[in-house]
């Protein structure tokens, strides 16, 4: 049928099993929404108050179902206020299309208003970017970028359509949705090569990302463990891969990670690592790194392997099938000494745990806890609070912990959160600060608008704590421009917004506060007061090694 | 540090060249020279890029650049397994005092002259990098106007071809 490139676009997206897209109007997409007023039954578009939000919300959606989010901007700075939520998708690889209108064909390179060139600007942060250059090529170039999206390590693609493309008329035919590109196994050769690493191995680690969650390998991993008697422990982004509280499971490791966590890893003679990347956060000082042990790393993106860190093997494929070549392979074994080892490791950590009584950020967490649905997805911001909630939340289901582990989006939660509720057609909870709230607080009105039920936990201190800790550790307590002490009653805002909520100073108030939040009907903040000198601990120095780890406030 | 030379086969759609070099932009790398021109197929181009670096950091950006839908292959080149040329034009004063000793090189680097008037003579010399490099030496001892050379074309020894490697 002839339809309109604004017409082809909604068609496509419904095409490929979208129902949910995020996103803001302006003149140049102005086409593209009269579509989405007419395809109205068939795909819900949600209004927030500003783009960035809108790509963090469908960067939420995607982190917690799995599918592509989709978010839609006009041109120029509807475009460019989608980067850094692009860059946060791009930095975790979460698949997501954004679609960005543009200025007229024939008015592309004259600085029009509102022109952008966004395919430049978006060049380093996307997986790929396309400009349409004519309706012919629209519905393909949809479908490819959903197809790049989801496909091997996820990520981001634009696409940017001139207005004039998306008028102009062409032959639609339906098609069924795109497949992302079939996985792969690694190569047999490699997975024999990592199978004698593994057998031999006397102390394994066994170590998993994001990658691991997208690759839906929780299973084979289990059994992996079980196989050859080896804890576990996993970076910022492979946390609610595994239920919290499953016995082999240290939790996060690396700078503020679990200090069990960090500890196995450091003296393991086998880091067998699934879906992840060994950032800086990860491996502190890379010379000092795990010295005593060897790495076996497999992830579907190829250019990971030996990237920072050298692997003696290194498998590029799939993780869940590549573990399902490897697994009847590994002989099984039990390692009491090794154990024994890890669980001297865990004691330890319990004695450094923050175990005051009243209201500590650590026992707000657990407070919350206590409240969680098992389905319930718990969105952050960036700083302090991001760390207490990785290191005490508590997860059932994978894909239920949304935090922007690779960019350190400031801002990131609200937006988020409202997309992880529309994704999990749940309640979801956002953890922030006083800071990073006041970064996006804006999509508070969105929350309110579409009745989204959020809980939203601020712990707040006055100050930009995460900052204020390194100021205090590392810059001789200079605390240059981190402390708020703003006069914004949290309170007071949620109701000028159309939500409610109240303020908290202690741990019995909290909890009470919490039994509301979950049963309010829309978006419920709680303010919470902490001490603006509260540590996240432990903590690797930047660069530092486990010899210089800090466990508790005394040691610093 | 070592000098490399990479042939990537890509897509030829706009805006490729930039994804291309804006991977060795982001790793730091700076770029000798670069040329870019379709193939036997209007559906490729071919980017052939020369550049120093070290050798896990060569690997990384190689690595990166597999990862752009548009490239479907990439070949790395060494003296060893591959065929490098270079064209060069230079352009010298004609003077009559050197101008038979500027012929006289010319003539032993095989260089052909393609322009001449009374007061300049334009020569053009196709060969490897280091030949090219060592004419323009040569030539630095008399006036020299201009020069204008252009990145590195390689193509491997033996039959095969950059193309059978498309399989990503």
């Amino acid at each position: 049928m002839l339809l309109s490139g604004a017409d082809i676009l909604v068609k496509v997206l419904i095409e490929q099993g979208c129902d949910t897209v995020f996103g803001y109007p302006g003149g140049q997409i102005l086409n593209v929404y009269d579509s989405l007023y007419t395809h109205q039954t068939q795909i819900n578009h949600i209004l927030t108050a500003h783009e960035q939000g809108a790509a963090h919300a469908a960067d939420g959606y995607a982190r917690t179902t799995g599918k592509v989010g989709v978010v839609i901007s006009t041109s120029g700075p509807g475009a460019t206020n989608l980067v850094t939520g692009i860059a946060t998708a791009y930095l975790d690889s979460i698949p997501m299309v954004a679609i960005c209108g543009n200025v007229p064909t024939t008015q592309i390179g004259s600085d029009s208003f509102q022109e952008i060139d966004i395919t430049g600007v978006t060049l380093p942060i996307t997986k790929h970017n396309y400009f349409v250059g004519s309706v012919e090529d629209l519905a393909d170039t949809v479908r490819e970028a959903f197809m790049l999206a989801k496909s091997g390590r996820p990520g981001p693609v634009l696409i940017d359509i001139p207005k004039d493309v998306q008028i102009a008329k062409c032959e639609y035919e339906p098609q069924p949705p795109v497949q992302a590109e079939a996985p792969r196994a690694a190569k047999d050769i490699r997975i024999e090569e990592a199978a004698k690493h593994i057998n031999a191995a006397k102390r394994p680690y066994i170590y998993f990302g994001g990658g691991l969650i997208t690759a839906n390998a929780q299973d084979e991993m289990l059994a992996l463990a079980e196989k050859i008697d080896a804890p576990i422990g996993c970076s910022l982004m492979g946390l609610s891969g595994v239920p919290t509280d499953h016995p082999r499971f240290l939790g996060m490791q690396g700078m503020h990670g679990h200090y069990a966590s960090s500890m196995a890893m450091h003296n393991a003679d086998l880091i067998i690592s699934l879906g992840v990347r060994f950032n800086d956060r990860v491996t502190g000082n890379r010379a000092k790194f795990a010295t005593g042990a060897k790495i076996v790393h497999i992830d579907v993106d190829g250019s990971e392997l030996s990237k920072t860190v050298n692997a003696v093997c290194g498998l590029r494929g799939d993780v869940k099938l590549t573990l399902q070549k490897l697994l009847p392979m590994l002989k099984e074994d039990q390692k009491p000494d090794w154990i024994q080892k890890v669980d001297n490791f865990r004691k330890e950590e319990n004695d450094y745990l923050d175990n005051r009584d009243g209201l500590t950020p650590r026992s707000a967490i657990l407070t919350l806890n206590k409240h969680l649905g098992e389905n319930t997805a718990v969105a952050t911001d960036v700083g302090q609070h991001q760390m207490w909630s990785a290191q005490n939340l508590s997860f059932k289901a994978p894909r239920r912990f949304v935090s922007s582990g690779g960019l350190g989006t400031m801002g990131f939660g609200l937006g988020a959160a409202i997309g992880a509720a529309f994704g999990t057609k749940e309640r979801s909870v956002l953890v922030t600060g006083d800071g990073s709230f006041g970064m996006c607080l804006n999509e508070l009105a969105t929350a309110v608008s579409y009745n989204v039920p959020v809980v939203i936990l601020i712990l707040n201190n006055g100050v930009l704590g995460m900052v204020r800790q390194w100021q205090t550790l590392f810059f001789d307590k200079h605390y240059s421009n981190t402390v708020l002490n703003r006069k914004t009653d949290f309170v007071s805002l949620a109701r000028s917004f159309g939500a409610d909520g109240e303020a908290v100073s202690t741990k019995e108030e909290l909890d009470a506060a919490l039994a509301k939040a979950f049963n309010a009907d829309g978006p419920y903040i709680i303010d919470c007061k902490i001490d603006k000198d509260e540590f996240v601990l432990p903590m690797l120095p930047p660069g530092g090694s486990m010899d210089d780890i800090i466990v508790k406030v005394g040691t610093v | 540090m070592n000098r490399y030379t990479v042939a990537v086969l890509v897509r030829n759609q706009f805006g490729v060249l930039n994804r291309v070099t804006s991977m060795f932009r982001r790793r730091q790398f700076n770029i000798s020279a670069l040329t870019v021109s379709e193939t036997e197929s209007s559906e490729f181009s071919r980017i052939t890029v020369v550049f120093d670096g070290e050798e896990a950091y060569k690997q990384q950006l190689v690595n990166q650049l597999y990862k752009l839908p548009d490239v479907c292959s990439i070949k790395e080149f060494t003296a060893d397994n591959s065929i490098s040329c270079e064209l060069l034009l230079i352009k010298m004063k004609n003077d009559p005092a050197t101008r038979e000793e500027i012929r006289t090189a010319a003539e032993a680097f095989g260089a052909v002259t393609v322009d001449y008037s009374k007061d300049s003579v334009m020569l053009r010399l196709a060969s490897d990098s280091r030949k090219i490099d060592d004419f323009i030496n040569l030539m630095r001892d008399y006036k020299l106007l201009e020069i204008c050379r252009t990145g590195s074309v390689s193509l491997e020894k033996g039959s095969t071809t950059i193309r059978q490697t498309i399989n990503l």
